[in-house]
């Protein structure tokens, strides 16, 4: 039945995101080994593995940061078969123009501007006035420019920040911090939002509020999500489908009941000889 | 007396800071976003002034109204220092992006001698006379002994453009994006800004405030040749680190300090050792605070 049901998808759609074979080398070392990935539309996924095993290099592979050794990354952002398209290699301004939207490991904001501007900066990606529009300042200027401020303050009141608004970024508590960091990414449009350690350093309430917050916005906005994260309790609760990668390897993909139990993913996490105990 | 001469040097400190002040904003802007300190910004200023000396003669030949050579010539002069800058860093900086930071440098050195060069094989290596182009204004002249005219002139222009430059970087699209992109520019380029935009964008706008700076030096000394860029910017690039450099009001207070430290020393002391006061005063400053006035700490993320 569930064999019958994939069959008939990739028929008619296409995965959102489908990464082919990807392998990124820097200089001799192998940081990414032929990696498949591939996300359907409104999934979430989850992309785990121990320190250093390449899941951030993936990351600024797909975003357009490296360009990766070889291998091929097609984005669709509908679904649909026939508008699939290759984007290795494009800059990363290109890539967030067309719909990836990501956050980093460590807090990556602004510092200087407020919260609102922090957030205006991801509309103005999308938006059309050029240089010379800026300086001359038409009513075009201006309209798109009080749309941005709306758009803007109606994505900070959606994820919970709108109290903020005039507050210089570097002034925000830590867990309001992360989540500014989202609802920047959210200003590009995007279809695709990939988090990178989204929980790091939030204590457990925070980490409950995430958790909710990631779930609304592919609930209401039908944004997918590609997340790495170490918290299990999180990636257990929240993901449809996990990966695993070890030193640049995928070792497993499956649900979360899959993963739970593979005995090659908890050696890679707990060492072999612990992971042979763990199996007897 | 003894107050008017005060006033006097205070003014003349105030004329010569708002040179450098719109000479050193390129220094900062560029330093700002890249990183690189623009070693030809100086020549753009040079380039500026013999493009205003060619426009202005030749549209006074032709008998053109004072207002009419003063606009013309002045807008002139800024879009070709624009064209340069642009061209500039396409050519010399940008194919060196990732290099180490001492290549660019060296670039900038070499591009600054290749433009001295340049306007002196296709122009002349002699001083040339620029012409007065700022008239006498009849309702200025009782305070003329004080403040001239072209002091004025010089004054008032740099004030609009602060306010021009302080509105463009605050509030305009492209302003937010060079405030972004020098604080993270792949977080900025991840979030749809084009970098290699911002960047030229940023050189531009330099080229534009040094053009300006250029054609009023030119028009208050009276007399240009290839070689005024250097100096001058010199004298701007200390304003720029005294003020802390990649910090735009720091350029402009560096530049107003610079330039009242060289007036009143030479006032009251020596005029022949403008040069020395004004270098040991940057000593002594950066002796005390490292990065400048206004400069950002040096604390930095490991």
């Amino acid at each position: 039945m569930s064999v019958r049901h994939i069959s008939l998808r990739s028929d008619n759609m296409k995965p959102i995101l489908e990464v082919k074979n990807m392998t990124m080398d820097f200089g001799g070392l192998r940081a990414i080994d032929s990696v498949d990935l591939s996300i359907e539309k409104g999934q979430i996924v989850a992309l785990i593995g121990p320190n250093g095993a390449g899941k951030t290099t993936f990351f600024n592979c797909i975003t357009g940061i490296y360009t990766p050794t070889s291998g091929d990354i097609y984005i669709s952002p509908n679904g649909e078969s026939d508008k699939q398209e290759r984007i290795n290699g494009l800059k990363p301004n290109i890539v967030t123009r067309k719909g990836l939207a990501r956050t980093f490991q460590n807090i990556r904001l602004f510092t200087s501007m407020t919260v609102l501007e922090n957030v205006m900066i991801g509309c103005h990606a999308v938006t059309k006035v050029g240089i010379m529009g800026a300086i001359f300042r038409g009513i075009k200027t201006k309209t798109e420019e009080r749309f941005i401020v709306e758009k803007s303050y109606s994505i900070l009141e959606k994820i919970g920040l709108a109290k903020y608004v005039d507050e210089l970024a570097v002034n925000l508590p830590y867990g309001a911090q992360r989540r500014l960091e989202i609802a920047r990414a959210l200003a590009t449009n995007p279809f695709l939002l990939l988090l990178d350690e989204p929980a790091a350093g939030m204590n457990p309430q925070e980490t409950m509020e995430l958790d909710e917050l990631i779930l609304r916005i592919r609930n209401t906005e039908g944004i997918s999500i590609l997340l790495i994260e170490h918290d299990m309790k999180l990636v257990m609760s929240l993901s449809e489908k996990i990966y695993v990668v070890d030193y640049g390897r995928k070792i497993a993909e499956g649900t979360p009941e899959e993963i739970r139990h593979n005995s090659v993913v908890i050696k890679a996490y707990l060492g072999e000889e612990i992971g042979e105990e763990c199996d007897a | 007396m003894d107050f008017e001469y005060f006033t006097q040097l205070f003014f003349g400190g105030l004329t010569r800071g708002s040179i450098y002040a719109l000479i050193a904003l390129g220094y900062t802007m560029v330093y700002g976003i890249i990183e690189l300190i623009n070693f030809a910004h100086g020549e753009i200023y040079m380039i500026g002034a013999f493009t205003g000396l060619i426009i202005s003669s030749v549209l006074t030949m032709m008998g053109m109204p004072t207002l009419a050579v003063i606009i013309l010539a002045g807008m002139a002069a800024i879009i070709y220092s624009c064209a340069y800058g642009y061209t500039m860093e396409k050519i010399a900086y940008k194919p060196l992006r990732n290099a180490p930071r001492l290549s660019a440098l060296i670039s900038a050195i070499g591009m600054s001698l290749f433009l001295q060069n340049y306007v002196l094989l296709a122009q002349t290596s002699d001083f040339l006379p620029f012409p007065s182009l700022v008239p006498e204004f009849k309702f200025w002249e009782p305070y003329s002994h004080i403040l001239t005219t072209p002091e004025l002139m010089i004054l008032s222009t740099t004030v609009f453009v602060m306010i021009l430059l302080t509105f463009l970087i605050k509030f305009t699209k492209i302003g937010k994006a060079m405030r972004a992109t020098s604080q993270d520019k792949i977080m900025a380029s991840l979030l749809g800004i084009n970098v290699d935009q911002v960047i030229s964008a940023t050189f531009v706008v330099g080229s534009a405030t040094a053009a300006i700076g250029g054609i009023l030096i030119a028009s208050h000394i009276g007399q240009i040749n290839f070689y005024m860029g250097f100096i001058a910017g010199i004298k701007a690039f200390v304003a720029a680190v005294l003020g802390g450099i990649g910090s735009i009001p720091g350029a402009v207070l560096g530049s107003f300090v610079l330039g009242w430290t060289e007036s009143f020393f030479t006032g009251y002391i020596s005029s022949d050792y403008e040069d020395v006061f004004a270098f040991i005063f940057l000593v002594v400053i950066l002796i005390f605070r490292p990065s400048g006035i206004l400069g950002r700490s040096q604390t930095q993320k490991v």
